[in-house]
């Protein structure tokens, strides 16, 4: 079997404008840095080919002289729908009908930009240079048929892949056109019309996922599903203490195994964890061979540490001031002195794993100084350096192919599966498909980080919000910052909303690996910020919805503290808030035992509100009945069917992590290895969804993330309403919820 | 040791050691990847396929227990996405990332065999065994009572 989808391109077919060998049209591009959005990246991702960066080589179209049109979808598909929605835009702009245009996965290359699929950030970094790059073919195509027919470009128009001129009645097809347009000078991106949003056909409509034939029919799609000729199967065993390393393995004893080829210690390195490889005719022969794996390892100092020790230091530290000051507004003692109510609580949540449901895996060929690799990578540049520095070999020398991937998460962004399975092929001389087991995934995970906020706040005689204190006790690798996604930001609500503002850090360092996990920071702190404000409102006797519009007040937009990025919109909040409570019949009276949540939170650029219904029994048994959704992502959706899969599975995936999930450390190790002992939410426990969207005039966002973080707050808040029990711990399962 | 197995209509002789899971032959030996390996444990589902007409999990069944036996993969349930439940997962775009939905699919198809207009509970308790990273769970549910409207149609149709 072959890898289909994959795709080699020459790298001679991204030249800026050439004819290619068929005589069909590759159109490639220097466009714009949409500035604020996403500029780094696309400096980090010209290095290769522009000076100093301000332009990205583009190349996105192809169109072939019968008219095929191919649309090369340039970020990895995590289950973000950007395999769809992307060529959309390109599609949108250069007026094909989108039933004929091929989707193709593009591979590793600097001509694209960066091909990173993170924080929500494909979309805005794409939006308007996808737009742009569909115009300009327009514009060439146009001007190829107006040549032909010697009339002026601006008598004729696009649709449907033909160039019309209505005058004569006449028009010439794409593909007619290519030979030409194959000749002309491409325009300066920024002298192309874009067209008029009123006049969008595709965007805005319900679109479904190119791959979804492929899905439903079962071909080989996913990281998983790859196979090259003489593959052998490869599985990789690490210390299960975070950091241990290897003294000595029975390696010797493995290779004597059925169906097995090789055994070897990898000594490790900065980016490639320490292991023993084994490798098999047969995934089963590799997992089996594994049994009988006998590792004497040096467990390292991790194996000191425990969860229960750190909530231990971190009940000691939380009523301490904290390390770190982010933010001191106002005199929050002079308030907390005098205040009407003053209420003091904590709140704790657990590490997480990502638990893809595709184990970590990759396929890797290393011949020489030559490397290729079929990656499920949501960050396949970095991987690629990873490897280019691990192995010793240049990065011009690892070709990447992006492989459909079964969940992102944020955990794909670390590329230590990529880097294993380069290492593993390259010691072995053989190509190789490393399988990480469900429970390697588990156990080897870049965590959501745990923590531990120690809060307390003043409501003033008329019920408003008057004082905020946080100390935030979270961890890091080291003490002098919070490790990946264990951060605070310093205008995190209700900064800059609220005159006494004081927030704190201190950190916990410990071995545990960290990482982004959808909607990080965000993810977790959402549930805290809005369940405390609920508390508040609360003891402040206020509606929660009217407590949070007079917070919000009157001005329009918080300007970062920094002055870097767009700033916090009160405007589109309150706008979001409005909605959700008027489409969720916010406030009507319900019996004991039920009850509504509402949390709005603002991430990745957009602006969410959510409200809860529940049900929680006598005997204490939940079930959430709906959530109601309003998501403010700008101007427009994309994708009408993807961006409430988005919404929807956020919600869903927000539910089952605030309900269900923790991972205890212990020794050192994650106890935790399957979905026995770590569980997801199953289809009878999940909520109906009502998904609306507020268009506003503004820039257009990703929705992979904001809609998560208001999920597990507005089911939380929810609860109390219910039944009078606030939720300071997650996850909320450990709760006794019941009620007489 | 080799095992003579009926998959998709077809004979296949293998060569694995008895305890070999059904998953691997599958997808290392037949080329078959439809069916997906999550955690090898039967907690997930994604490795579902039919065996004798049920709905059984793949990495629970030694190839040594399956000769035989009739065994029906994603790749062999219908002609070109025909199925209703395909035919119904494409129109109402369920999958997210996609990786589940094979074993999805084969657990809903055993259902309908079985239970040709099943209600929001009998779906429960058919897909409760079928995870979802994803969380699709509305649109599946979704997508079968779509499946069984397209099969009432096909059946006016005739």
């Amino acid at each position: 079997m072959n890898t289909p989808e994959t795709t080699t391109m020459d790298r001679r077919s991204f030249l800026r404008l050439s004819a290619v060998a068929g005589g069909g049209l590759v159109l490639g591009f220097y466009l714009d840095a949409v500035p604020g959005l996403g500029a780094a990246e696309m400096t980090n991702a010209s290095a290769s080919t522009a000076a100093a960066g301000t332009f990205a080589p583009n190349a996105f179209i192809r169109i072939a002289p019968e008219g095929a049109v191919t649309i090369f979808a340039h970020k990895p598909e995590i289950g973000q729908g950007i395999k769809t929605s992307l060529p959309t835009i390109v599609a949108e702009e250069l007026e094909v009908d989108w039933q004929t245009v091929t989707v193709v996965t593009a591979p590793l290359d600097a001509a694209f930009g960066s091909q990173s699929a993170g924080g929500s950030n494909s979309t805005p970094s794409s939006y308007m240079n996808l737009r742009r790059a569909g115009a300009t073919a327009r514009a060439m195509l146009i001007e190829a048929a107006a040549q032909t027919w010697s009339v002026p470009a601006g008598e004729c128009r696009a649709e449907k892949g033909r160039v019309l001129h209505d005058a004569s009645k006449r028009s010439l097809a794409y593909g007619e056109l290519v030979a030409k347009a194959a000749t002309l000078p491409v325009p300066a991106a920024d002298s192309v019309k874009l067209k008029d949003p009123k006049d969008f056909k595709l965007i805005g409509t319900r679109i479904g996922g190119v791959d979804n034939s492929k899905i439903v029919t079962g071909q080989p799609l996913f990281g998983l599903d790859q196979k090259i000729p003489g593959m052998l199967y490869a599985v990789y065993a690490k210390c299960p203490v975070f950091g241990g390393k290897v003294v000595k393995a029975n390696t010797d004893r493995i290779k004597k195994l059925p169906g097995v080829r090789d055994a070897f210690v990898i000594e490790g390195k900065s980016g490639l964890m320490p292991g023993v490889a084994i490798l098999a005719d047969s995934t089963w022969a590799a997992f089996s061979a594994r049994k009988q794996l006998q590792v004497t390892w040096n467990e390292g100092p991790a194996v000191n540490e425990s969860w229960t020790a750190f909530a231990e230091q971190a009940a000691e530290l939380g009523p301490k001031p904290g390390k770190n000051v982010l933010r001191k507004d106002g005199n929050i003692d002079a308030v907390f002195g005098s205040a009407a109510k003053v209420v003091e609580a904590q709140y704790l949540y657990p590490f997480l794993s990502h638990a893809n449901l595709e184990p970590q895996n990759c396929t890797a060929f290393v011949q020489g100084d030559q490397v290729e690799i079929w990656a499920p990578s949501q960050n396949p540049g970095p991987g690629q350096k990873l490897v280019a520095d691990t192995l010793g070999v240049p990065v011009a020398n690892i070709k990447v192919h992006i492989t459909r991937i079964g969940g992102g998460f944020g955990r794909r962004l670390m590329n230590d599966y990529m880097v294993e399975a380069a290492a593993i092929s390259q010691k072995a001389k053989a190509p190789v498909k490393l399988t990480w087991t469900r429970e390697d995934d588990m156990q080897h995970g870049f965590y959501r980080p745990g923590g531990f906020h120690f809060l307390k706040g003043a409501v003033d005689k008329n019920g408003a919000l008057a004082a905020w204190k946080n100390h935030f006790v979270t961890f890091g690798t080291t003490p002098d910052k919070p490790g990946t996604g264990a951060g605070l930001g310093a205008d995190e609500f209700p900064a800059r909303f609220v005159e006494n503002f004081v927030s704190e850090t201190t950190v916990l360092t410990c071995n545990i690996p960290m990482g982004w996990w959808r909607a990080p920071g965000s993810c977790t702190i959402a549930w805290v910020m809005q369940s405390f404000l609920d508390e508040l409102a609360h003891a402040a006797g206020v509606d929660p919805l009217a407590f949070r519009l007079t917070l919000l007040g009157e001005k329009d937009v918080a300007p970062t503290s920094d002055q870097r990025g767009p700033g916090f919109s009160a405007a589109r909040t309150k706008g979001v808030l409005k909605l959700v409570a008027e489409k969720a019949g916010w406030g009507k009276p319900l019996p004991k035992g039920k009850g509504q949540g509402i949390a709005f939170h603002f991430s990745h650029r957009g602006y969410v509100a959510q409200v809860a219904e529940v049900t929680v029994s006598k005997d204490g048994t939940l079930k959430v009945e709906r959530v109601v959704s309003v998501a403010d992502v700008g101007s427009e959706i994309i994708n009408l069917s993807g961006a409430e899969n988005q919404v929807e599975g956020s919600i869903v995936d927000g539910l089952s992590a605030a309900w269900l999930q923790q991972l205890n450390y212990e020794n050192g190790r994650m106890q935790q290895a399957n979905f026995n002992d770590y569980l997801l939410l199953r289809i009878a426990d999940a909520p109906k969804v009502e998904c609306h969207f507020l268009k506003t005039d503004n820039p257009v966002t990703g929705l992979g993330e904001p809609a998560l973080p208001p999920l597990a707050p507005a089911v939380c808040n929810a609860i109390f309403a219910a039944t009078g029990k606030r939720i300071r711990e997650l996850p909320l399962s450990k709760a006794d919820l019941s009620w007489s | 040791m080799t095992f003579k197995l009926s998959v998709n209509g077809q004979t296949h002789t293998v060569d694995a050691t008895p305890d070999t899971p059904l998953l691997w032959v599958l997808r290392d030996q037949l080329n078959l990847v439809g069916t997906k390996y999550g955690c090898g444990v039967g907690m997930c589902g994604a490795c579902t396929i039919h065996l004798n007409g049920q709905a059984v999990r793949s990495c629970q069944l030694p190839v040594s227990a399956v000769t035989g036996q009739k065994i029906v993969t994603i790749e062999g349930l219908a002609e070109n996405a025909s199925h209703p439940l395909q035919r119904a997962w494409i129109e109402l775009d369920v999958p997210q990332c996609g990786y589940c939905q094979s074993g999805q699919i084969m657990s809903a198809a055993a259902l309908l065999a079985n239970n040709p207009k099943p209600t929001d509970s009998d779906i429960d308790g058919a897909m409760t065994g079928n995870l979802c990273r994803c969380a699709t769970y509305n649109r599946i549910r979704a997508g079968i009572h779509r499946a069984v409207e397209l099969t009432a149609g096909t059946e006016v149709v005739k």
